[in-house]
Order: C-alpha cells, then sequence, then structure tokens
C-alpha cells in the first residue's frame, strides 16, 4: 500500500478557494509546536500574536500602516507573476520610489504648497517604474534572467539610499544622525481618522489599486493578454500580443504601484527618510501575492494577515520576550504551506496497491 | 507460414483494463501476438491503441488484467524489464539528442552500453542485415525523419527482442521511405521476430499484416486476418459506423488572387530550424492548394512567416486580399481577411487553462475588434459567449458544460472549435496546418468539408498536410515543401501518389514528373 497523487481531470474549485485557509491553520499548528518547543505555552502566545492585534482601535491603525505598502506591492506583483514575469525586485522599486519622491521634499524643503504632495507621489511612481524597467529592458535586450537581475538591484537601491542619508542629503540640522530632514507639512500623507489613530491615504491607494487592478484583469483585453502571454508565450504570440511589451507592462505596473508604496511610506508613517525604511514588504509582497490566489481582492485580505504577522511579531516580542526572527520564520512558513497544499488544487491523494511507474498522465 | 496453428503466444494480454482521469483507456481489452507473426493493432486516434502498447513496455501499468509472455504471467514494472524480456518499441515521437550523433544515441539507450567502437560496428551490421542503411557517426539533428525513424529502429534490433512494436511508423515516412521500411520488417518477421503494428493506414496493414485487433473506445471491436476483410468493411470496424465520403466538385468558379508568396526567404533561427528558401504561391478566391511534405521540411517556419507572427523582410513576400502584409503582425493581417489554424492546438491554438469562450477572443480580438470589445478594451463577455455557442452547434463540438476549459475537450472537439472559430468569420484567406492530426474520422471528414465549403464560398485555402490522403481528397492543386523550399503546385488530376512521394523525398521537379 501506498499513497500517490492522481491528477484530477479538473482543478478543484472549492480546495481553491479553501487551501490558504489550510495553510493558515497549518502555520498555526507549526508555530504552536515551534512555541512549544521553546517553553511557551501555545495558546497564550498564538492569542498574543494573532488576536490582540486585533482588539484595540489604535492597533487595527497601525494594522492598516502596514497592511497598505504590502496590498499596493503584492498587487503588482500578481500582474507579474500572472505574466510569468518573476520580479522580485518590489524591495528596491519600493526603496527608489521612496528615494525618487522624496527629493522634493528633502532638496527643496521651502517648496511647500498643495502641489507638493501629488508631485511626491507622482515621482515616486515613476522613480519605481523606471526601476523595474531596468531588468525588463535586461531581460528584453539580452535574455537576462530577470529573478536574478530585480533580486541584485534591490542591493543597489538599499546602498544608494544609505548614501544618500548618511551623506548629500543628511539633516543639515540633525546632529550627524543618517536622516534627511523632517518633511514639512505638506509634504506629509494626511491621516484618515487622525483622532483614533495613525492609518493614513496609503491604505485607501491600496484598496483603489486592487479594484483597478482587478478589473483590468478580469474584464478588459489587457488582463486577457497578461493571463494568455503568462500561460502560454506562443498562444500569445499567435494572438498577436507581443511577449516583450508585456514584461515591460508587468515590471513597469509592479515597480510603479511599489514605488507609490515607498513613497506613501516615508510620506506617512515615518515623515523623513532613514537608513532603513522598509522592514521587508517588497519580499513579504511576494508571499501576500501568493496567498491571495494572485487575485487583487484575495491580495487584500492576505495583505492584512502578513500585516497582522509584523504586528503580532511586535506585540510577541514586548510581551514574551520572543525574538524578532519569529516573524520572518512565521512568513516563509506560510508561504511554504500556501504552495504545497496548492498541489492538492491540481491533484487528489489516492491509497494504492500497486507501484505506479511512470506518468500516469498519458495520452490515450 | 499458419498462423492459424494454435502456438503458445509470445505475448498475451487478458482483461486489461485502464483509467485516466474522466476517461476509459482500455476496458477489458485481451490481444494474444504469435511468434513470428506481424500483428496489426488498429483504431482511430483515442481509440487506447498507445495506452496499450505503454502497458505492454512497462510505461504504464494496467489497473486490472492479465500479461503473459510465452505463457507464464509476468509483471512488467518498467520499460527496462520490458526490454530484459526482449521487447523493444518504436515510439511515434523520436526520443533522440539532436546534438549527438546516431552512434552516441544508441549508447544511451543500451541498458549496458559497451565500447563506442563496438556500437558503430554492431549498428553497421545490423543496419546492413536489415536494409536499414545508417551513418553511426552522422549527427542526428543532420538527419531526415526517416533516417531517425531507422536509428530508434537498429536500436531496438541491437537488444534481440523477440517483439518489436511500432507505434504509427509510417505517419512520418514518404511513402518510398514507407516502402523500404516494410521490407525490413518483412525481413524480421522471416526471422521469426513478431512485431505489433500500430496504424490506422489500412491498405499498409491489409498488405503486410498476418493478424489484427481493432480497438474502439478503449475496448475490441473485432480481431481478424486483414487479407480477408475489405479497407471499407476494417474503417466501419475502426469507426463504428459508416462513413459519408467528403464531397467535392472540381469544376468551381475561381476569382482573384487573394493569397500571394513572393520569393519568401527566412534564415534559420537555430541550428535545427529550417531556412525557408525563396518560395513562391499564387492561391486564387476558391481555390485549396495543399502542402505536402514530411515534417520538419520548413512546415511551421512558413507557418510563422505567413502567419505574421514572424515578419519578413520585404512587406511584399507575403500579400494577403491584394495587401502587401510581409510588415504587418497577425492581428494585422487577420484584420485583411486572413484566418490562421496552427498545427499545435494546445499552448498555440488555445491556451488550455482558458474557457472557450476566451479562447475565441484569442483570435478575434482584432478582426473583430468592434463586436468583442468596448471602450478601453472592455472585455463583451456576453457576446463572446453567444459567439462561442454559436461555434459549438455550427461544428458539433462535444464539451461538457456551457464554457468549459479548453484543455478539458477532447483533441478532435478541440480542433472542431478552433477551425469553427475561424470559419465564423467567413475569412476570405485560410491557412491552416495540419488540421485533422489526432481527430477521428468523423471529426476530420467533417473538417476537411468545412474547408472545402469554404474555399467554393470563394475564399482562398491553403492546407498544410502530412496526409496524402488528406490532400488528394481535398485539394485543388498540390505543391511540396521539402527542406525549405516549395514546388510547383500540380493539379490534382495529374499529381499522383508516387510523384508527390518522389518530391517529398527531395527529388526534383523534372525528375519527379
Amino acid at each position: 500500500m501506498q499513497l500517490a497523487l492522481v491528477r484530477r481531470q479538473y482543478p478543484s474549485r472549492v480546495l481553491s478557494v479553501f487551501t490558504p485557509f489550510i495553510a493558515f491553520g497549518l502555520t498555526l499548528l507549526a508555530g504552536s509546536i515551534m512555541f512549544a518547543a521553546q517553553g511557551l505555552d501555545p495558546l497564550v502566545t498564538l492569542y498574543t500574536y494573532f488576536v490582540e492585534p486585533l482588539i484595540e482601535t489604535w492597533s487595527l491603525h497601525e494594522l492598516a500602516i502596514k497592511a497598505a505598502p504590502l496590498i499596493l506591492i503584492g498587487v503588482g506583483l500578481s500582474v507579474c507573476f500572472l505574466s510569468n514575469n518573476w520580479n522580485i525586485g518590489a524591495e528596491g522599486q519600493f526603496v527608489v520610489g521612496a528615494i525618487t519622491g522624496s527629493a522634493l521634499p528633502v532638496l527643496w524643503p521651502d517648496f511647500a504648497n498643495f502641489a507638493t504632495l501629488p508631485l511626491m507621489l507622482l515621482f515616486g511612481v515613476l522613480g519605481g517604474c523606471a526601476y523595474a524597467c531596468i531588468p525588463a529592458l535586461l531581460k528584453t535586450r539580452f535574455n537576462t534572467n530577470e529573478i536574478l537581475t530585480s533580486l541584485m538591484l534591490v542591493y543597489v537601491a538599499q546602498l544608494l539610499l544609505d548614501w544618500l542619508v548618511r551623506g548629500p542629503w543628511r539633516n543639515p540640522e540633525g546632529f550627524n544622525f543618517p536622516e534627511t530632514r523632517i518633511f514639512n507639512d505638506a509634504a506629509i500623507l494626511p491621516e484618515l481618522f487622525s483622532e483614533y489613530g495613525r492609518a493614513n491615504w496609503g491604505i485607501v491607494f491600496a484598496l483603489v489599486a486592487a479594484i483597478g487592478v482587478w478589473l483590468m484583469l478580469r474584464k478588459t483585453l489587457k488582463g486577457f493578454e497578461v493571463q494568455v502571454v503568462g500561460a502560454s508565450p506562443r498562444a500569445g504570440r499567435f494572438a498577436g500580443f507581443s511577449s516583450s511589451r508585456m514584461v515591460f507592462f508587468a515590471f513597469g505596473l509592479s515597480g510603479a504601484l511599489a514605488g507609490l508604496a515607498g513613497i506613501a511610506e516615508v510620506a506617512g508613517a515615518s515623515g523623513q527618510l532613514r537608513p532603513v525604511i522598509s522592514p521587508g514588504y517588497g519580499f513579504t509582497a511576494i508571499i501576500v501575492a501568493f496567498l491571495g490566489r494572485l487575485n487583487p481582492l484575495g491580495i487584500v485580505a492576505a495583505g492584512l494577515v502578513l500585516a497582522l504577522t509584523y504586528l503580532g511579531g511586535e506585540a510577541a516580542q514586548i510581551a514574551l520576550g520572543l525574538s524578532d526572527k519569529v516573524v520572518r520564520v512565521f512568513q516563509g512558513m506560510l508561504l511554504f504551506f500556501v504552495l504545497a497544499t496548492d498541489t492538492l488544487i491540481h491533484y487528489q491523494v489516492r491509497v494504492t496497491g500497486g507501484t505506479t511507474a511512470g506518468d500516469s498522465r498519458g495520452d490515450r | 507460414m499458419s498462423h492459424v496453428q494454435p502456438r503458445v503466444p509470445l505475448l498475451e494480454m487478458q482483461g486489461i483494463r485502464k483509467e485516466f482521469p474522466g476517461t476509459l483507456a482500455n476496458d477489458d481489452v485481451s490481444l494474444a501476438i504469435l511468434p513470428g507473426e506481424i500483428h496489426a493493432l488498429l483504431g482511430e486516434n483515442g481509440a487506447g491503441k498507445s495506452t496499450l502498447v505503454k502497458m505492454i513496455y512497462g510505461v504504464l501499468q494496467p489497473d486490472a488484467g492479465e500479461m503473459r509472455w510465452q505463457g507464464s504471467p509476468e509483471h512488467v514494472a518498467s520499460p527496462r524489464e520490458a526490454r530484459h524480456l526482449g521487447i523493444g518499441m518504436v515510439f511515434q515521437h523520436f526520443s533522440l539528442f539532436e546534438a549527438l550523433s546516431a552512434a552516441e544515441n544508441i549508447a544511451l539507450s543500451l541498458d549496458d552500453a559497451p565500447e563506442a567502437s563496438t556500437i558503430v560496428e554492431r549498428a553497421s551490421r545490423v543496419s546492413q542485415e536489415y536494409g536499414l542503411p545508417l551513418d553511426p557517426l552522422a549527427m542526428v539533428g543532420d538527419l531526415s525523419v526517416g533516417e531517425r525513424q531507422r536509428i530508434e529502429i537498429v536500436r531496438c534490433l541491437l537488444q534481440e527482442p523477440s517483439l518489436l512494436v511500432l507505434d504509427e511508423p509510417t505517419s512520418v515516412l514518404t511513402p518510398q521511405e514507407a516502402e523500404r521500411l516494410f521490407e525490413t520488417l518483412e525481413k524480421l518477421r522471416a526471422d521469426g521476430r513478431s512485431i505489433l503494428y500500430i496504424s490506422h493506414r489500412l491498405e499498409e496493414v491489409q498488405r503486410m499484416c498476418d493478424r489484427a485487433t481493432v480497438l474502439r473506445q478503449g475496448r475490441v471491436v473485432g480481431a481478424c486476418d486483414p487479407r480477408e476483410e475489405t479497407a471499407a468493411s476494417l474503417a466501419s470496424m475502426m469507426v463504428g459506423k459508416d462513413l459519408k465520403p467528403v464531397e467535392r466538385e472540381s469544376v468551381h468558379d475561381r476569382g482573384e488572387v487573394l493569397f500571394e508568396i513572393r520569393h519568401l526567404n527566412r534564415p534559420a533561427e537555430t541550428p535545427f530550424a529550417v531556412a525557408l528558401r525563396d518560395i513562391s504561391l499564387q492561391v486564387n478566391a476558391g481555390d485549396i492548394i495543399g502542402i505536402a511534405g514530411v515534417a520538419g521540411n520548413g512546415q511551421s517556419e512558413f507557418f510563422e512567416a505567413v502567419s505574421g507572427e514572424v515578419l519578413q523582410s520585404e512587406p511584399d513576400m507575403v500579400r494577403l486580399c491584394g495587401t502587401d502584409a510581409g510588415a504587418l503582425g497577425i492581428g494585422h493581417r487577420r484584420a485583411l481577411g486572413a484566418a490562421f489554424v496552427p498545427e499545435e492546438r494546445l499552448g498555440h491554438g488555445a491556451v488550455p487553462s482558458l474557457s472557450l469562450s476566451q479562447n475565441l477572443l484569442l483570435s478575434r480580438h482584432a478582426s473583430d475588434h468592434a463586436e468583442f470589445l468596448g471602450t478601453a478594451g472592455w472585455v463583451q463577455r456576453a457576446r463572446l459567449m453567444a459567439k462561442s455557442r454559436a461555434v459549438i452547434e455550427a461544428l458539433d463540438v462535444r464539451c461538457g458544460g456551457p464554457d468549459p476549459a479548453a484543455g478539458t475537450l477532447s483533441g478532435g472537439n478541440l480542433q472542431k472549435f478552433i477551425i469553427g472559430r475561424e470559419l465564423d468569420r467567413q475569412p476570405r484567406v485560410l491557412l491552416v496546418n495540419q488540421p485533422t492530426w489526432g481527430v477521428d474520422a468523423g471529426a476530420a471528414a467533417h473538417i476537411r468539408q468545412a474547408l472545402i465549403e469554404l474555399a467554393r464560398n470563394g475564399s482562398a485555402v491553403v492546407l498544410i498536410s502530412q496526409d496524402l490522403d488528406e490532400l488528394f481528397e481535398v485539394c485543388d492543386a498540390m505543391a511540396v515543401m521539402h527542406d525549405g523550399e516549395l514546388s510547383e503546385p500540380i493539379p490534382r488530376e495529374q499529381a499522383t501518389l508516387e510523384t508527390i512521394g518522389l518530391l517529398m523525398g527531395g527529388a526534383s521537379m523534372g525528375s519527379a514528373a
């Protein structure tokens, strides 16, 4: 007797809805084991981690602040991944968007009027978009692997930011701290309900982007093009779609959204540039995109879940003295279980008697 | 030679059953192959022939049933075990490395390969013995399909098999190459070896095979001596009903030139692609011109160039409906009134994971922009669905549900849909590549009839096919593609199987005629 994976005739619709929940459940289970092994009560720890951040208004605002960049980036990445373009460098595009968007309030602090913030957001979008076009250009021109180039450009962007805030952009009145000057008030992204918490317009941008990209993917020829080119490049060529233009479209769009997330982050939560402006949003958004099934509406939900792991990690660090590395462990497990349980959509587990050699899918 | 005498069968399969998700590929199949006979396994595409032989060769395992080898029960768990028993197999799609030599390819397939020089020597001996001329040091990428098949056969014979399984061996050969293969097979039979010969071509089965087992929809529907049957009786056994022949009146109106290729040249993009050399062709409204040729002689490259998937260096190399189209992409060419049906259905003509209505949009978004797309490229889903239903009904496409994913349809039904989505437009020019490959006989007849009707209604049709019977049935004239060159079209009335066959093998026009 042995277990065998048998390919389903049709992918299971029920499971494609439920596997993210199964994966989340398995992550909680594995997390409990990890906590128990550290001598902590798993139930108390999980409560601190996943429930406590949800019961107070101010921490819900914090959740929105953390979820906004994850959703914005994740939505853009879904277009990339659906079209078979593996942009792993959203973190870098986030950083570059933050830098280009911040140029205005850092270099011209006296330029403070109604146009400041819209211009900053525009520069952020353009910066992220342009930075993402580098791996796109390398891929279409020289057939370079975009996974490697986009990933390596993350480090370039991070070092560029580091150099700027320690060098030319350092706050002249900042006692030599590696920070830019504090943005003027016209350059700050307003809070939504400031009497209750810090949540700003970033979460609105995220929701608008999610709905917009969802409509684009579901209802328009461009979205159809994304699906066709991603599923089968040859059929895409037969349809008359250019695969190299699609590379630029996907990278450009996801870079633009990552850039918007970057400038919204510095113009909102922090109000200045520092050497490190992201706790890995660009990488975590990859998990968000997959947990949300590459569906922008699913990504909204997934972004909230992953934002919770950040908040829970902070809470557990403060209340229980757990290492902040636990956040990464949770995020990693979540991605692992999502990808693993996805197998169940296409295959079913069967107990078989004999040995099954080779491919059980041969043609008749 | 008395094959009716009771003898212990070399191989006996009893009550074999094999199920795939959604299909019962083999149901209670029984088959006995005697020593020293050529046994035909007949059946349409999808009848379960390949599944059965894959189980014989150990690639697949039966769900139920018994296999006996020389009278004793055997369980063949892998191709290696099959080879050990003495079963050799030549697959329909070869498994050769193009960048390696023939001898290296042979060495790779042997379970315990001897020295290279020994292989060269043994391969040469076997190839001489059975009339399979072969240069063991030639690079596979440089060889013709017929020569590649010989490598496959020689490497099987080196294992001294008592049963040789050949899956559709003549489907890739010119008539002359097929003739030589038959001589080899007869020599093997005279040697006392058995051959299981899979085919759907009745003439060759009748002239060569001692017995035949006929499969239909996974079940054995007859076992007979093919020489005592007529082609019609075998065909109706295979198909299950009498087929209506395709109707084609040879006298018809011809209009202006709608399809024109002028001195089309295209360099090879990879070492294994074929360069197109100075191809010219004119097709008038009302005509169907066939392009014959063995696979891999430039047909795919020609299709890509004419369809506009690849652009030409000069705009007038391809003229469609009176307009220079060489610099236009496939969408523009469609908008001019041309339609294209590629050879590969899944992943080229259709995306398996998308629904039929989405696959309709795939090839129609450029030509029917106003009908299916609103402002800002908004897809008019209801209209797509309605059109997709109309195509499904017009071509009698069998599918589950109102708008299933393309990948869930059988090959023949998907092909009917793909052809139907183009015919629905009444294109003025239609280029189709291998439209009935892997399609059951009923659907194939339907498709051929539809092509004739399109042409007779005033369109120009170009049909690329390796199936000579199909070309003779449908076309008004036939040109032959060989090594990237295209012969003059020969009118149907003057063409013979022999002339076309010689041209397919590379003879020049003068010597073939």
